[in-house]
């Protein structure tokens, strides 16, 4: 009994004391970590709103997703922020999100034309690898070599679909051949990005499957130079991740100021070296310094957000034949 | 002999056995209210179930046959050490999936020390992925647990009957077919089915070390068909095929379980006479190595890797590691309370079947009790505010099933030896409780609660779908930690886990065996 009196104790004392109106905003579990950016946007915004703002994590955008179809038009949530570009095709046919008016002067490789998500930060999907390395130039020269790499399942984990977007826009009717020859190339496959990248840096692998900013996580937070992501030829594919307002909100003039506030200095500035991921806008005082050195690939790839279902299922199919022989 | 005459704890033990089947058979209504169906199972997710039963099958006969000799060495040598050997043996099962898995690799790896090892001599290397790694892993996870539990079984053995044994002289062998093999026959088919569920809800160690998607789990099926594809009715659809697949098993191990027939003894410490030859001595020896090796080694990757961490966690960790802590002791009242009534209504029946009812909650998928449960709950209460009680509860559902497992037998052979006795004292309800049951099945007890208690610190569960940002739980935050590349620091989390989870389990069975010669 002691232990349920304790339980009940600590509820009550952590619930919020609001001040002002609430804000519940839906994130994945990274955002809100107190090495993410969720801590330092959470006290920016609220030094300006007069409100109380509540960030809520939850796995990842997929997860982010799935709740919201659980809770439906019931959702306490009043912005979900997290979304990427593959998930807005199924999260717009939920019927559960409001057209925004907000607009900012955006530094994307592709024009942003989306009545009802604001994207907030994007980066490019590439191999990462120790600088030492003769990375391949693309990927018929990487399934061509003896390399090891790890890649996360896009069943379970977006980096994964992002994997499998990216070799279809490349290569379309293609890309069975191209997973032919990466096969043999692959280690194995992950859950999410957390345990590949884990098996990366246990040497498990030569390349694993992130983003072309991950290099500077380890040159600012590490000051360690010693990773570098492969530049391939055939184009990157870009993950722009985005936030949107629930049509189902009390709080819309908030949840309006909050987006605006996203897409401002105030929080741009915050993204990336919290998020390790580009600000969609470019801040003030430009980009930190040690994002100079990051490989920019000179193709963005990017399979258009109504496209993405039907070609998804397309791709996960040609994915697990390749992969199952 | 039918039901025996006597029961002990009949309303309360079916009281607990519904109420588990309740909040199973609950969740999966709070998910088919919100289905639509479609249609029936798909070729992938066929392959998936014969995937998932073949590694299942094979991972359980390779666990619980390689630990009966393994169980049996130590069980009749007494060594320095042997304690604390006795206590490791818990830590492989309470380890999060990924902290076992990087402690694997860390030895099997492409990279490890045994291909370190390998290359050195110019031999070349050996892979850990594939359908061989998955068994390796799952060996590795229930392995100790099965030599745990068989320890217990010889530790059931009345010491009367070794004595006699010495006195006739009998061989090893002899020893065997007339004491142990019928031992086994109670105890082996139970654990048997335990580790067959265990590897049936699989997920992340199938997938990261069976190298690909050959390797899809049912598990995986139904992550994929909540997360990816937002498909309720697919998912309780595969949720019942393992509900179905467990119980079947579960089932049919026990038709195997023979009735009781060791005679009773004076419940005097255990001593052996027997296997004192020399060959004999060095076969156990070398059995034992072995088996602590392989248990051994990756844990010491662990604590290698997470010694240099510990100074780069930062203080919510510890903030998270007072959370584990409460989630952990709810968690052992629960199983606790909900274990012993439904052990002695299990025991007192003549046959085992239903403790088949205790692995359900193991073997529903976490995700889908999970989602389940907070389709019922979130229009009454915001879910958020239960995170911390419904991850107990659920963690819970998953100890039951080993603390009735532990627990039944010797209850059993508690309840032969001291029947009639008690019935001619016309002893029942607290009484026999307090001064037959409980003091006799202390160690059985702490072992249970150890068990529970720190599967419970090192479980995920369901926390990260009843998110909090306020309550998070020292496994969730080692996650955090490593989905913000702090690698180093999550590995010093990990560590931390395992000590304390380590720490959970020894005081609790050190509790229960304390005063008595284990």
């Amino acid at each position: 009994m002691k232990y349920l009196a304790f339980a009940a104790a600590t509820m009550t004392a952590t619930t919020a004391l609001a001040e002002g109106p609430e804000l519940v905003v839906y994130t994945y579990d990274s955002f809100v970590s107190e090495w993410g950016p969720g801590p330092a946007i959470e006290a920016a915004f609220e030094a300006e709103c007069a409100c109380d703002l509540n960030f809520v994590g939850m796995g990842d955008g997929a997860a982010l997703l799935a709740r919201l179809r659980l809770e439906g038009a019931r959702s306490d949530a009043d912005v979900v922020l997290g979304l990427d570009t593959s998930l807005i095709a199924a999260a717009k046919e939920t019927g559960l999100f409001a057209p925004t008016a907000v607009r900012a002067d955006y530094r994307l490789p592709i024009t942003w034309e989306d009545e009802v998500f604001v994207p907030y930060d994007w980066g490019y999907f590439a191999f990462v690898h120790d600088a030492g390395l003769e990375a391949p130039a693309n990927f018929k020269a990487l399934g061509e070599s003896d390399l090891k790499i790890v890649i996360q399942d896009p069943r379970s984990s977006t980096p994964g679909l992002g994997l499998l977007m990216w070799v279809k826009a490349a290569y379309g009717d293609d890309a069975p051949v191209i997973w032919d020859g990466l096969a043999d190339n692959i280690v194995t496959v992950t859950k999410g990005w957390s345990e590949a990248y884990g098996l990366f840096l246990e040497g498990e692998a030569d390349m694993v499957l992130s983003y072309t900013t991950s290099p500077a996580y380890h040159l600012i937070a590490e000051e360690d130079d010693s990773k570098s992501a492969a530049l391939f030829d055939e184009g990157h594919y870009m993950q722009i991740e985005v936030l949107g307002k629930l049509a189902g909100t009390d709080q819309g003039a908030l949840a309006d100021q909050f987006m605006e506030f996203m897409v401002s200095d105030a929080a741009q500035s915050v993204l990336p070296t919290t998020n390790w991921m580009y600000p969609a806008v470019i801040p003030d005082a430009g980009l930190p310094k040690g994002f100079e050195t990051l490989v920019v690939p000179e193709k963005a790839l990017l399979v258009p957000a109504a496209d993405v279902p039907a070609i998804r299922d397309e791709a996960l199919a040609e994915w697990l034949t390749a992969l199952s022989r | 002999m039918a039901d025996r005459a006597f029961k002990i704890t009949p309303r309360l033990g079916a009281g607990a056995a519904g109420l588990l089947v309740a909040l199973v058979l609950l969740a999966l209504g709070g998910v088919l209210a919100r289905a639509e169906f479609g249609t029936g199972l798909r070729p992938a997710e066929w392959a998936a179930i014969r995937f998932t039963v073949l590694q299942a099958a094979l991972s359980a006969l390779l666990s619980v046959g390689l630990a009966i000799p393994v169980a049996r060495a130590l069980a009749r040598r007494r060594f320095r050490g042997r304690a604390i050997l006795v206590t490791l043996l818990g830590a492989p099962f309470i380890l999060p999936v990924i902290v076992a898995v990087f402690g694997l690799i860390a030895v099997f790896g492409r990279s490890g020390w045994i291909n370190g090892a390998l290359g050195a001599v110019g031999l070349p290397e050996v892979s850990i992925y594939g359908f061989h790694g998955v068994v390796l892993a799952h060996v590795f996870f229930n392995l100790p647990l099965v030599t745990r539990l068989l320890l217990q079984g010889w530790q059931g053995i009345p010491s009367e009957q070794f004595r006699l044994a010495a006195q006739l002289r009998l061989t090893p062998r002899a020893v065997f077919l007339t004491l142990e093999r019928p031992m086994l026959r109670q105890t082996a088919p139970g654990a048997l089915a335990l580790v067959f569920v265990i590897c049936l809800t699989s997920f992340a160690v199938a997938l990261t070390l069976g190298g690909g998607p050959r390797a899809t789990t049912v598990e995986l099926a139904i992550y994929q068909a909540f997360q990816f594809d937002f498909d309720l009715g697919r998912a309780a659809l595969l949720t019942l095929v393992q509900l179905v697949l467990a119980g079947g098993t579960a089932l049919l191990a026990m038709r195997f379980v023979p009735e009781l027939a060791v005679g009773g003894g004076l419940d005097r410490p255990l001593r052996r006479w027997d296997a004192q030859g020399g060959l004999v001595r060095l076969l156990d020896g070398v059995l034992i190595a072995l088996g602590a090796g392989f248990l051994l080694l990756p844990l010491i990757s662990v604590v290698l890797r997470g010694v240099s961490g510990l100074s780069q966690m930062p203080a919510s960790v510890y903030l998270a590691t007072g959370n584990s802590l409460m989630v952990a002791g709810l968690s052992v009242t629960l199983t606790l309370a909900l274990a012993l009534p439904m052990a002695g209504w299990i025991a007192s029946r003549s046959r085992g079947g239903v403790e088949a009812v205790g692995l359900l909650g193991l073997a529903a998928s976490p995700l889908m009790i999970g989602t389940g449960w907070f389709i019922l709950i979130n229009p009454v209460i915001s879910p958020s505010a239960l995170a911390l009680p419904v991850t107990a509860i659920v963690n819970a559902m998953m100890a039951l099933p080993f603390a009735v497992r532990v627990l039944v037998p010797p209850m059993r052979n508690l309840l032969e030896r001291f029947l009639p006795l008690t019935q001619t004292l016309g002893m029942q309800g607290w009484p026999l409780w307090r001064w037959v049951i409980l003091p006799r099945l202390r160690p059985q007890i702490g072992f249970a609660a150890g068990l529970s208690g720190a599967l419970s610190m090192g479980d995920l569960g369901v926390i990260a779908l009843f998110a909090d940002p306020e309550r998070v739980t020292l496994p969730l935050q080692m996650y955090r930690l490593m989905g913000a590349y702090r690698m180093d620091a999550a590995a010093g989390a990990a560590l931390l886990l395992l000590v304390l989870s380590l720490g959970v389990f020894w005081v609790c069975d050190k509790g229960g065996r304390w005063g008595a010669e284990a």
